[in-house]
């Protein structure tokens, strides 16, 4: 196929509907979809819409509160024995009825999909109720009494390389399990001889793209035959099938998935469904009767599975014009807390294209990957690209601004030419086709450049902060199954066996009484794939798209598919499609032969067109599509064997994705499409909020076959990547808390937050694939956030940060000195604000007691007393000499939980000083601190003063984090209240007094 | 004082899209799992179960809510409208509806309904909105499939169509 | 994420109410339930019961009564900013009101639930500091009421009585040769604010208030700086807030919001004064 390129200018995606439309032709035109009208009334079939067999359970997860742990004890005598509840599953039924998930990497660890003796991040399952319904499963999570030994915490990706950071496996002997160099062509040289060494160095951070429906699943044992039935909203790749298959304990073929007709969304994430099969597998094995199980947006957030934060220093070898003639990686990915299947797939997945869009024949990389206390990662938009364009594409900037060059001109002096492709990248890539320089050029006139670059002066002229960004990437798409091999070493691959290609099926049916039907394994979550397949087979055939009927749920006891099956890797439009027209393409070339018979023409003389199948030479010499595809059905015995056509399965797998060579080269993905973006954007000096002011973003993703859904799969990456680089984060303290467990915490922006981006295309078809195609689902996933960083970097003029680009991050760059404090406020000395660090928080304050420091002393060790003062509390006993165990309702307003709480006296120097030290734990969460005392004798009784430090975790810190330390300072004030009052009441004070006013 | 208790099923009766329905709830249910499963309306969908992703927004007595913070008992002698009760009849589109069709105003249509009805109240409450307006107004939903442009388009023309219509 | 069993109590009149809480131990009142609904389903309140007062018709009313717009305990948010008479009896009301949420939760949320719940972060505590408004609770013992300053104590605490509703509150009506102006800085639209400012002035007085940054609305007399004091005087409020890291904002970033905020909105408080 040669490359044509076109070009087309769409600015907005409300103008789509009025593209001029080729009226004989259904590929290229943004047709109604036929999945709207359903959708729209609420027609729809999710998962949850569908009911469920009678007597079917419910599920509910009881999850950690702790980062790291050791459960020394788990009690569920008491939630078995509510009425409603049939089953509580543990570790030890997991253990017994299934095997460890396989692990990517050659490491001696398990990876099992619930806690197996110790807990490794906040929100993993620790065990499963089902129950009569859902309400009643949470009823009985509350009975089930966990006992847990808190362990040091490892949630820094570069902490992790330490041998002394804390193991999570014990199997290993640090948290690195993976470490590859690479090398291909001269790096060395190329640095030695280069004239200026350019490093960048970034910390990519946790996100998600939260689809709006949650995972959810129903699963059915059947005893009598050892096998599985899974209903779920599962995405792909269904190689994991095979992993489901293994943990069971029973042939692939035992385990049968089906998939509702609609999936809300999934960006990859659904993906991660899959411990959770093997779970609920379990739980509906031990209860005996089919379980459902919906996530909730609390357990969708804490835990379900989060894309990879990396660290990477960059580094490149750049020549006097801004030329760059090597580069150098050290990437560090942290895949949280287990490796689950298929990571470390994000780290090698852009493997091929690490020179990005740039001709570079030079390339060093060294890949580790950690483990952390963090929720494992997984399938997510983007899939390795935010990690890797960002520090390549802030390297680009920092070229620009170091050998003070125009960034435009040092990306083109870089980009890959246009009569080289197909293009061998240094690592093994071979890039399809494209014209970057001419995209570009394209880019830059038709979104405006120079207007833009006009505004920012003026905006600058003015005192304002203005900065324009650019980005130019190399969108891959359609993965090479062989390319997460390449974190084996050659001699392991060797033993493993070659894994490569990216089987696509389709499968084209003709009814007996008309209209055609297609049914594929690619499990579309909204991207209209039922659309798309049925203008690629109208067309195809020369019919009406009404006459194709498409069906994408898939039952995997029936359907065609393969591992490479699923909706992943912007795969759609360049393989299924493409399957799909060859099924469609075959079934014509057989009904040309059956009408050629019928017509006593020859099968060159056979033309398809409006519904018809007639001679050209006498096109009066036809027959109706309808008949004629009916004759197979009906009068089988007239149609010669060559010419049968009633249903047609086509397997389609490219032959350039070949398996890793033993110098590590790999041809990661099939595709590769090109985008280049710019933007401008503004920084308020009051708030720090940046406002995109114009964003333009180009691309060349192959032939268009419905332009409309491209634009959407723009739109919606783009504000995907907005959120990225502005709003969300899947953030953790130090102690491994999470902190963004709300939607009130993980910020996804709204329609205020997200303008309109202007979209160009250009369209230079993909030789390798059947339509001419390639992926563009994920590319502003991609380019987008680093753009806005570029920008916002240009508009500050700093030269290293990291997203999101909170608005008090940014206002901490501006530098401007804070007014120091009023010196006369005593207010803050007698009682400082607690300061915070994570999540911990350190206090003091003080207060006059009416009693001589003695007594005080005798009341802090008293069970009696204790019991009267510690806020909440229902029952003190004593344990050991300085140890109490004490019952506590502690709350804030309406926020109230039960805790047990143990605390114990130490460093005593009666009576003078001692260190009150200890932890509690409840539904809520827990806390663990420390608290020194000082008692001084004064004229009227006693001076007591206090420091604390406490760390507080669990549920409350992730779902009410914004109130929390709040509330802890008020629990701990309130203990000195009432130890004050108990004592007789406080002779002055600040903070006490407002306390006191509460109740009158 | 009318009292519920806990532990107990009680009948729950309000008016659907213009039919009387009815079904029992604890106290404790959601009305989002009473239309859902008790009900049998599915079309409203569930997102975040804590207010902030507006897929379960309906209209109770005209006005949109959440219908995730709303106990299935609250709702009792109330009129509710779903998006079952959009289409003007079966195979036919509202306008609204009509205008996301044509904008490609959707994607996975999980966060769809909700959307729709708190533009179809908006609309009847503001002809005259302007695409700020609009955007505030529908803030209160999140979609992460189309990144709201497609979204911002099928508003603005379904209601310039409004007007036409109301001023014909 | 499904709440806990409680009972429904459905009151017909204020004394169901009382009694209800007078009587029944840890009973919640269940208004507009846009804050204690996500609270039930995530288990972080377990009442008893919920006692669902929306169908009192007069907790319903919107009324004038002495130089105060008295709102009662069932008046949803939206029902208030809709109010005809709103912007002109209290503008600095009816410019933080459109702030309180989306509409789609101003439309079932209360006036005084909001009050009830005394989020630091919340609008309408803050527009009743600032105003020196109050707040009418009752209870089997009587009735009583209680100035803004007085109400909220700290984090969602307030000095209702367990056994007392809100019956109402009251927002004092614009004053002559006043200005006032409210401004808010959240991470997104409709989020919770970072920082949120409103300000009363008149030609001798300066009022601001301030509310994200504490564990209440705090609100400071500024009568009597001139530009330059009252600059310094903004940055000794901000200091004396006590203001927090979390994971939207350091404090250091609540207090330049405190400063740069506080003095425009003092600024446009001062431009609209009538």
């Amino acid at each position: 196929m040669t490359c044509r390129k076109s070009r087309r200018v769409i600015r907005e995606a409300a103008h789509l509907s009025e593209i001029p439309e080729d009226s004989k032709r259904w590929l290229g035109r943004s047709v109604a979809r036929v999945e709207d009208a359903g959708l729209l009334t609420g027609q729809g079939r999710f998962l949850d819409d569908l009911g469920v067999r009678p007597g079917t359970l419910h599920a509910a997860i009881l999850r950690s509160p702790h980062a790291h742990a050791r459960i020394t004890k788990i009690d569920t005598a008491a939630a078995k024995a509510l009425p409603g509840v049939s089953a509580v599953i543990t570790a030890e039924d997991v253990t017994k009825l299934s095997n460890s998930l396989v692990v990517g990497v050659k490491a001696p660890i398990m990876c099992w999909p619930i806690a197996v003796e110790k807990v490794r991040y906040v929100g993993e399952p620790v065990a499963v109720v089902v129950a009569r319904d859902r309400y009643l499963a949470e009823d009985a999570l509350d009975l089930i009494e966990v006992e847990y030994e808190p362990l040091p915490v490892n949630v820094d990706a570069l902490a992790a390389l330490s041998p002394e950071s804390p193991v999570l496996h014990d199997g290993l002997k640090g948290n690195i399990a993976s470490d590859r160099k690479f090398r291909y062509g001269d790096p060395e040289r190329a640095f030695a001889e280069a004239a200026h060494k350019i490093t960048v160095e970034t910390n990519y951070p946790r996100n998600s793209c939260t689809p709006m429906e949650t995972l959810g699943l129903v699963i059915e044992y059947n005893a009598s035959e050892d096998a599985f039935d899974v209903l779920s909203n599962f995405q792909g790749p269904f190689s994991i099938l095979a992993v489901i298959a293994r943990a069971l304990r029973v042939p692939g073929n035992r385990v049968r998935l089906r998939t509702p007709g609609d999936s809300g969304g999934s960006f990859g994430t659904k993906q991660a469904v899959f411990p959770y099969i093997v779970l609920m597998g379990i739980a509906a094995r031990v209860a005996g009767k089919p379980v459902k199980w919906i996530e909730d947006r609390l357990e969708h957030l804490t835990a379900s599975v989060s894309a990879t934060n990396r660290s990477t220093t960059l580094s490149a070898a750049v020549d006097p014009d801004g030329r760059i003639l090597g580069l150098a990686w050290d990437q560090v990915e942290d895949v949280g807390a287990h490796i689950r299947a298929p990571e470390p797939a994000t780290l090698y997945r852009m493997h091929a294209n690490l020179c990005g869009a740039y001709d570079i024949r030079n390339l060093a990389v060294r890949n580790r990957v950690v483990l952390t206390n963090k929720t494992p990662t997984g399938l997510n938009r983007g899939f390795g690209g935010p990690q890797v364009y960002y520090p390549l594409e802030r390297l680009m900037q920092r070229i620009a601004v170091e050998l003070k060059l125009d960034p435009v001109e040092v990306v083109r002096r870089n980009l890959i030419a246009a009569d080289k492709f197909p293009y061998r990248t240094a690592s093994g890539g071979l890039l399809d086709s494209g014209d970057y320089p001419a995209a570009v050029t394209m880019a830059v006139e038709e979104g405006g450049l120079a207007e833009l670059r006009a505004r920012q002066r003026a905006v600058r002229e003015a005192g304002g902060l203005y900065g324009i960004g650019f980005a130019a990437v190399v969108e891959p798409s359609v993965s090479n199954m062989g390319y997460i091999t390449t974190v084996l070493t050659p001699e392991e691959r060797r033993k493993a066996g070659p894994k490569n290609g990216a089987q696509a099926t389709a499968t084209v049916a003709i009814n007996p009484v008309g209209g055609v039907s297609v049914h594929v394994a690619s499990v579309p979550q909204g991207q209209g794939h039922r659309t798309v397949l049925a203008q690629v087979v109208a067309e195809a055939l020369s019919i009406e798209m009404s006459e194709v009927q498409v069906v994408t749920d898939l039952d995997t006891a029936k359907d065609a598919w393969s591992i490479a099956s699923g909706n992943y890797a912007s795969r759609f439009a360049a393989a299924v499609a493409g399957a799909a027209n060859l099924a469609a393409a075959n079934l014509k070339a057989r009904l040309a032969r059956s009408a050629a018979a019928q017509l006593n023409a020859t099968i060159d003389d056979i033309e398809f067109a409006g519904g018809k199948v007639f001679s050209k030479r006498n096109p009066d010499n036809a027959l109706a599509f309808s008949r004629l595809a009916a004759t197979s059905h009906w009068s089988p015995g007239v149609v010669p064997d060559e010419a049968q056509a009633i249903r047609e399965t086509v397997f389609w797998t490219p032959p350039q994705l070949t398996p890793p060579t033993e110098a590590d080269e790999i041809n990661s993905s099939l595709c590769y499409g090109f985008i280049f973006d710019y933007c401008g954007v503004e920084i308020d000096r009051e708030t720090g909020a940046v406002r995109i002011d114009k964003y333009v973003t180009a691309h060349d993703c192959g032939r268009i076959l419905h332009p409309g859904m491209v634009n959407g799969q723009i739109t919606g990456g783009f504000a995907q990547a907005v959120g990225a680089a502005l709003y969300e984060e899947y953030a953790y303290a130090p102690d491994g808390s999470f902190l963004a467990g709300t939607f009130a915490d993980y910020l996804v922006p709204t329609m205020m937050e997200i303008p309109a981006p202007v979209i160009l295309h250009m369209e230079t078809p993909s030789p390798f694939t059947p339509l001419g195609t390639k992926g563009v689902g994920e590319g502003n996933c991609m380019s987008t956030p680093v753009c806005i960083g570029n920008a916002v970097a240009d508009a500050l003029g700093v030269e290293t940060i990291d997203l999101p680009l909170t608005p008090a991050k940014l206002t901490a760059l501006m530098q401007k000195p804070e007014p120091a404090p009023p010196t006369h406020a005593e207010a803050q000395t007698s009682a400082a604000p607690g300061q915070q660090k994570g999540r911990s928080l350190f206090g003091e304050g003080s207060a006059e007691i009416a009693l001589p420091p003695q007594q005080v002393w005798e009341m802090l060790l008293d069970a009696d007393v204790l019991a009267s003062i510690i806020p909440g509390a229902h029952s003190v006993e004593k344990v050991g000499a300085h140890g109490f165990r004490a019952d506590v309702s502690l709350g804030v307003g309406p926020v109230k939980g039960r805790y047990r709480a143990n605390v114990e006296l130490a460093d005593l120097e009666p009576p003078s000083a001692v260190t009150l030290r200890g932890g509690a734990s409840g539904a809520l969460g827990f806390a663990s601190g420390e608290g020194r005392i000082q008692l001084t004798a004064t004229d009227s009784g006693t001076r007591l003063d206090y420091r604390y430090g406490a760390e507080i975790g669990g549920k409350v810190a992730s779902i009410g984090g914004r109130l929390l330390d709040a509330a802890a300072r008020v629990v701990i004030r309130q203990f000195f209240e009432a130890l004050a009052r108990r004592a007789g009441g406080p002779r002055s004070g600040n903070w006490f007094t407002r306390l006191f006013r509460r109740r009158p | 004082m009318h009292k519920l208790a806990a532990a107990s099923r009680h009948l729950v009766r309000f008016e659907l899209n213009g039919k009387a329905v009815e079904g029992l709830a604890e106290p404790r249910t959601l009305l989002t799992d009473f239309i859902r499963h008790e009900i049998g309306a599915t079309g409203t969908h569930v997102g975040c179960e804590h207010g902030v992703c507006g897929a379960c927004t309906i209209q109770i007595d005209g006005v949109p809510a959440r219908a995730c913070l709303t106990l299935a008992v609250q709702v009792d002698g109330a009129k509710l409208r779903t998006v079952e009760g959009l289409a003007p009849e079966q195979g036919r589109l509202s306008i609204i509806q009509e205008s996301f069709r044509k904008h490609h105003a959707l994607q996975c249509g999980f966060c769809t309904a909700g959307i729709l009805m708190s533009l179809d109240a908006f609309l009847k409450a503001n002809p005259d909105a302007d695409e700020e307006a609009l955007r505030e107004n529908l803030s209160g939903h999140i979609c992460r499939c189309t990144g709201y442009a497609p979204i911002v388009a099928a508003a603005l023309e379904a209601a310039e169509k409004l007007r036409e219509i109301r001023n014909a | 994420m499904k709440p806990a069993q409680f009972d429904y109590l459905r009151a017909e009149s204020i004394g169901d109410v009382h009694r209800a809480l007078s009587e029944v131990k840890d009973a919640r009142v269940l208004a507009g339930g846009q804050t204690l609904m996500p609270m039930l389903s995530m288990r972080l309140a377990r009442p008893s019961s919920v006692i669902d007062i929306m169908r009192i018709e007069a907790l319903g009313r919107i009324e004038e009564k002495g130089n105060a717009i008295r709102v009662g305990a069932a008046v949803r948010q939206a029902k208030l900013l809709a109010w005809p008479a709103l912007k002109d009896r209290q503008p600095l009301l009816a410019a933080a009101l459109p702030w309180v949420g989306h509409a789609q939760t101003r439309n079932r949320g209360t006036v005084c639930g909001s009050a009830a719940h005394a989020d630091p972060s919340a609008e309408i505590p803050l527009v009743l500091t600032a105003l020196e408004g109050s707040v009418e609770v009752s209870s089997l013992r009587g009735a009583r009421k209680v100035a803004a300053a007085e109400f909220f104590t700290g984090l969602m605490t307030t000095a209702r009585a367990d056994d007392e509703m809100i019956e109402a509150v009251h927002f004092p009506v614009r004053q002559p040769g006043h200005g006032y102006a409210f401004n808010e800085y959240g991470r997104r639209h409709g989020d919770f604010a970072l920082v949120a400012c409103a300000a009363v002035v008149s030609r001798t007085r300066v009022r601001l208030a301030i509310g994200g940054v504490s564990d209440r609305p705090v609100a400071r007399d500024l009568s009597g700086t001139n530009d330059e004091e009252l600059a310094q005087a903004i940055n000794d409020f901000a200091w004396s807030l006590e203001a927090r890291d979390d994971l939207h904002a350091t404090a250091s970033y609540r207090r330049q919001l405190v400063r740069e905020m506080g003095i425009r909105t003092i600024r446009e408080a001062r431009a609209c004064i009538s």
